[in-house]
């Protein structure tokens, strides 16, 4: 098997569990969701600082540097922003899973 | 050559992505969910120095990193609930343009050995630049919209379809001239036509799709990520953006169909003469109104009401007085509850994240599918801040740029009432018959002002 191969069997393995995973979500967890996924991407933060570690001029330093800090910023804040809507959600959860039994009945 | 113990490192963090995207499907596990999938992504930034051992400036990146991470941090941590859907914009945005420059810089290395680089790489390096760079300028504007810094309405002006079609065959003609003869600046001019892409595929997208088009660009990022991790011989780039890419965009086809339509409508449909084009126009019709004391004896001595709260209530900040008349109307025995429809606020599952803010009960929380059968039997329904998700033209109206949406059955009810500010239709643009009902009145007045007299009357009752 050629390297390229490897890589899109990778490829094409993640696509099926991408979406096999989130097919059962609730339409309340829509948003929680894409704000995770969306932080999940700021991974890209790897291949900002390898690109940054490995610049050999001032300015793709700049620009390596740039891209860490955008990249941090999607990953970080993504991360945070993503915690603090699911907050919200497990405050009420003992409760609300009590109730649960009442509603369908 | 990476060593093994990094690729194995890189491989749990992979894991840990795949449980994250898992748990956040469901409420009971998003929480701890979302954690894992912060873990793994500390993990794989605590090996990337350990990758390559030719690493230099290690000290400007771990400063760059603390800037990134305080930023995003207090960022995320200050906003308010209601603008949540452009933080998450911005973010997104970020990341496709950190994506971009990555490619950009990752070009700049491989033009000088771009003989005995392989095609299939440099087309992918094409690709991480024009799909992160349209990510960033499409999700700018997004930003933009919902921020109200420009009009939410869809933009068209003459010769959009022309130029959005003319820039996409430059930028592919050009990604052409990358594979075949590589030079920085063709990167850097197809750098440039994605952020003009970028804006044209977003401008005519009109104020109620603009959270499905954010899903979209999410999934654009994801795939751009992926195509970097390619280039840079990561596995961990391209696994965590493949999953994104396609969870995206299965997630952006759920969120379409909540609402009633499909993607190229929601991209297209304003090119094609007003899908999401309402009139926006204010009608002079004679409606009913009331006062706050009236809407009281209503609401006190129904014995079921049903709240449908809307993304005005959330502007008004009137969430916690909202709860409060609730909280006495339940002591006075009237059985109440809020019907959610899944599109409440301004992306789906908003509503319930503002409520909760709010400390709103989850279980009084109920999904319109539940409860849509139930508002025959509601003696009042009082809908606060919303008003496309009850509209009729849903439901009656062929031609509307909402027909189709599934809607709350508001008019089942015995009794409507609709607070609202003035009669500016909805975020679709379009008026709303169930105002001009007889059974419906209206209450005039900011929400939160409104709410305050209500729950006073109520109190006095």
């Amino acid at each position: 098997m050629t390297e390229s191969v490897v890589w899109l069997t990778i490829f094409v393995l993640s696509v099926f569990v991408g979406v096999e995973v989130i097919s059962k979500v609730s339409s309340t967890l829509h948003t929680p969701l894409m704000s995770g996924a969306n932080a999940i991407h700021g991974v890209i933060l790897i291949g900002a600082i390898l690109v940054a570690g490995t610049a050999d001029s001032t300015g793709a330093l700049v620009v390596g540097l740039t891209a860490v800090v955008l990249a941090t910023l999607n990953m970080v804040g993504g991360f945070v922003v993503t915690d603090r809507m699911l907050e919200m959600f497990s405050v009420r959860k003992k409760p609300a899973a009590r109730a649960e039994g009442e509603e369908s009945a | 050559m990476t060593p093994t113990w990094v690729q194995l490192a890189y491989l749990l963090a992979a894991v840990c992505f795949i449980v994250a995207l898992k748990a956040l499907s469901s409420p009971r596990t998003a929480r701890r969910g979302n954690l894992i999938g912060a873990a793994g992504a500390l993990i794989a930034c605590v090996v990337v120095f350990w990758e390559r051992d030719d690493l230099e400036h290690v000290t400007p990146i771990l400063i760059a990193i603390a800037i990134g991470a305080v930023v995003g941090a207090v960022g995320a941590r200050r906003v308010k609930m209601t603008q949540m859907p452009q933080l998450v914009a911005l973010f997104n945005g970020v990341g496709g343009g950190a994506a971009a420059l990555v490619a950009l810089l990752e070009l700049d290395t491989l033009v000088p050995v771009a003989d005995s680089v392989e095609e299939f790489t440099l087309a992918a390096t094409a690709f991480t630049i024009i799909v992160g760079s349209v990510s960033f300028s499409g999700s700018m504007v997004t930003f933009a919209k919902l921020q109200e810094l420009m009009t939410g309405r869809p933009v068209i002006f003459n010769g959009l379809p022309l130029a959005f079609g003319a820039t996409l065959l430059v930028t592919l003609g050009l990604s052409v001239v990358i594979v075949l003869d590589a030079a920085l600046w063709i990167g850097v001019a197809i750098c440039l036509l994605g952020l003009v892409l970028g804006i044209l595929l977003v401008l005519p997208v009109g104020g109620a799709d603009v959270p499905i088009v954010i899903s979209l660009l999410n999934a654009f990022t994801g795939l751009s990520v992926a195509a970097g991790g390619y280039i840079l011989e990561n596995t961990l780039l391209l696994v965590g953006g493949t999953l994104v890419g396609a969870s995206g965009t299965f997630l952006t086809k759920l969120m379409a169909s909540a609402m009633g339509r499909s993607l190229p409508n929601i991209l297209f449909g304003a090119l094609k003469g007003g899908s999401t084009l309402g009139g926006g126009e204010v009608s002079d019709r004679p409606v009913k109104s009331m006062t706050p004391d009236d809407v009281a004896i209503l609401l006190g001595y129904a014995e079921r009401a049903i709240i449908v709260p809307g993304y005005g209530l959330a502007v008004a900040q009137a969430q916690h007085s909202l709860r409060e008349l609730v909280d006495m109307l339940g002591e006075r025995g009237v059985r109440v509850d809020y019907a959610i429809h899944p599109v409440a606020g301004r992306m789906p599952g908003h509503m319930n994240v503002l409520l909760a803010e709010a400390q709103v009960p989850y279980d009084q929380l109920i999904e319109m599918d539940s409860i849509n059968g139930d508002f025959k039997n509601a003696d009042v329904v009082l809908v606060v801040g919303a008003n496309d998700v009850v509209n009729p033209a849903a439901r009656t109206t062929p031609g509307a740029p909402i027909y189709g949406m599934p809607i709350l059955n508001a008019d089942d009810a015995k009794q409507i009432v609709f607070m609202k500010r003035s009669m500016r239709p909805g975020f679709a643009g379009i008026e709303n018959e169930l105002l001009f009902d007889p059974k419906t009145s209206l209450l005039f007045g900011d929400a939160k002002d409104s709410m305050g007299k209500l729950l006073n009357a109520v109190k006095a009752l």
